[in-house]
This record gives C-alpha cells, sequence and structure tokens, in this order.
C-alpha cells in the first residue's frame, strides 16, 4: 500500500529575524512525522543552519528576497529543502571544518556544512539555473 | 517573533561572568559578541560564560566563542563555558569544541578551573 505523503512550505524574508519562525515550522514538521525529540532538534538546528548560510551569504541580509523551506514526509523520509535565489556554491569543495584552524584565523563562521552534515542522513546540494539554488536535508525516521 | 535571548553579566572578584539566557542563532550572536568585546575593551579577560539558561545555540553562537578566544588567552585570559544543558552541550561536542575550552558543569568549578589553569595554550 503506498503510504501518504505530506507536504508543508514556509516563505520568508531573507532574514535572521525570521531563523527563529522557521525553527518553528520545522519543529511542528518534525514532531508530526514522528521524530524523536531529541530528533526534532537535531532537525531544528540542521535547518536554521541551511537557512542562515542562505540570508547571510547567498543574499546578503536582503530582506527583499526569500528563503523558501519546503518539507515532505512519508512513513519511512522526512526531507526538507531550503531554497535561494542568491550565488552558489560547491558542496563538494567545503571540507569538514577545522575547529583548531578557524579559531586560529579568529573566524566566527565556517561550521554550518559541518553541523548539517552531523545532524542529517543525507545533505546534497543543486544549482538549478533561472530556478534558485536548493539545499537538501534528508532524515530517516526509524519506525 | 525572533526567540529571546538576553547576556547578564555580573562578576566574581576578578573574573566576569557572562550568563546567556534563551536562543543564541545567527540573529543574537552579535549580542553575544559586543558583550564579550565590553569586556576585553574594559580590560577583563577572565571570562566565565554560564549557560544554564541557554536553551538553544546554532553554529553562528559557537563562532563568537571561536572568534575570541585566541586573543582573549593572548592576553592571559580564557573563556570557561559551564553549566550546558544536554542538548547545547551536544553542539559543542560535535565540533570538538572540549578539546579547545575548558567546559565544567558548574560555574563553581569555572571558578576552580580558573584557579588552577588561569589561560591555556590554543
Amino acid at each position: 500500500m503506498p503510504s501518504l505523503e505530506q507536504k508543508f512550505t514556509l516563505h520568508v524574508p531573507s532574514s535572521t529575524q525570521n531563523l527563529a519562525m522557521i525553527r518553528d515550522f520545522v519543529s511542528s514538521v518534525g514532531e508530526q512525522a514522528g521524530l524523536r525529540e531529541e530528533d526534532v532538534a537535531k532537525l531544528e538546528l540542521a535547518v536554521d543552519e541551511a537557512c542562515a548560510n542562505a540570508i547571510e551569504h547567498a543574499h546578503g541580509h536582503d530582506a527583499t528576497k526569500e528563503v523558501v523551506v519546503r518539507a515532505t514526509f512519508d512513513e519511512r523520509t522526512l526531507h526538507i529543502e531550503v531554497v535561494d535565489t542568491g550565488r552558489g556554491f560547491d558542496l563538494g569543495h567545503l571540507a569538514p571544518a577545522d575547529v583548531e584552524a578557524l579559531v586560529h584565523e579568529r573566524r566566527s563562521g565556517g561550521l554550518g556544512m559541518t553541523v548539517m552534515r552531523s545532524l542529517m542522513d543525507e545533505v546534497s546540494y543543486e544549482i538549478v539555473p533561472g530556478d534558485g539554488n536548493r539545499l537538501r536535508l534528508v532524515k530517516r525516521l526509524d519506525k | 517573533m525572533p526567540h529571546p535571548f538576553v547576556v547578564h553579566r555580573s562578576t566574581e572578584g576578578e573574573l566576569s561572568v557572562l550568563s546567556l539566557d534563551g536562543h543564541l542563532d545567527a540573529h543574537t550572536a552579535p549580542e553575544f559578541e559586543r558583550a564579550i568585546q565590553a569586556e576585553i575593551d574594559d580590560g577583563r579577560v577572565r571570562l566565565i560564560v554560564d549557560g544554564s539558561d541557554l536553551r538553544y545555540i546554532s553554529s553562528a553562537g559557537l563562532g563568537v566563542f571561536m572568534s575570541f578566544i585566541e586573543e582573549v588567552r593572548d592576553k592571559g585570559g580564557d573563556i570557561k563555558i559551564c553549566g550546558l544543558v544536554p542538548k547545547v552541550r551536544q553542539i559543542f561536542d560535535i565540533l570538538g569544541f572540549p578539546a579547545i575550552y575548558d567546559l565544567v558543569d558548574s560555574r563553581d568549578a569555572a571558578i576552580q578551573r580558573f584557579a588552577e589553569a588561569p589561560t591555556r595554550e590554543v
């Protein structure tokens, strides 16, 4: 029997003040998908990281732009897609963060992708010319 | 509405204590950054960051710890972190922060740690 797929979408202006709203949205989706509390927290943080990257690096804090968070889940898997319209990057060139090196460089950034990869089952990225950049996060549901 | 975040400042002798309350993310990290910068500008580089009431942290918050630690240690001080709840501590652990920072259970333990090791090499 095919499982029922549920879809939810949030559109927000590209501003860090909306990160809390995004986390609330993702938490609700995670709870509805049946994730355990600790996995809801991981999902919330991974999506926060993806959206903060989009807001700061892709859109340069331009709140006239929009970040879109699409969530889809069925009985087995939860997919989140974060869409921005900024300049894309090559995910393959982003090595895991070396915190000691970042400390020596007195950097405050560079941890987001490592956090996402640590918390999610899959992280992928696609640049769709003319249709935005999509960062995809996958969490398998233990049911 | 953004989730609230407040930095409460107090002192324990020559130590400054910054107690973080709420949600530390890319939106609220600049407030924490300003609080640490104010201590450094004031010549106070022995800092305890009390995370007992910190409910959430993202990498933007962790980045604040990263960007200041060398400057603070260069000046003979340190940042000791205490009281993190398990959900928050987990993120510090994932990124390997315990290798670089003293993370202890309580404010008293942080004070004791300063007595034993006022600063450390990165």
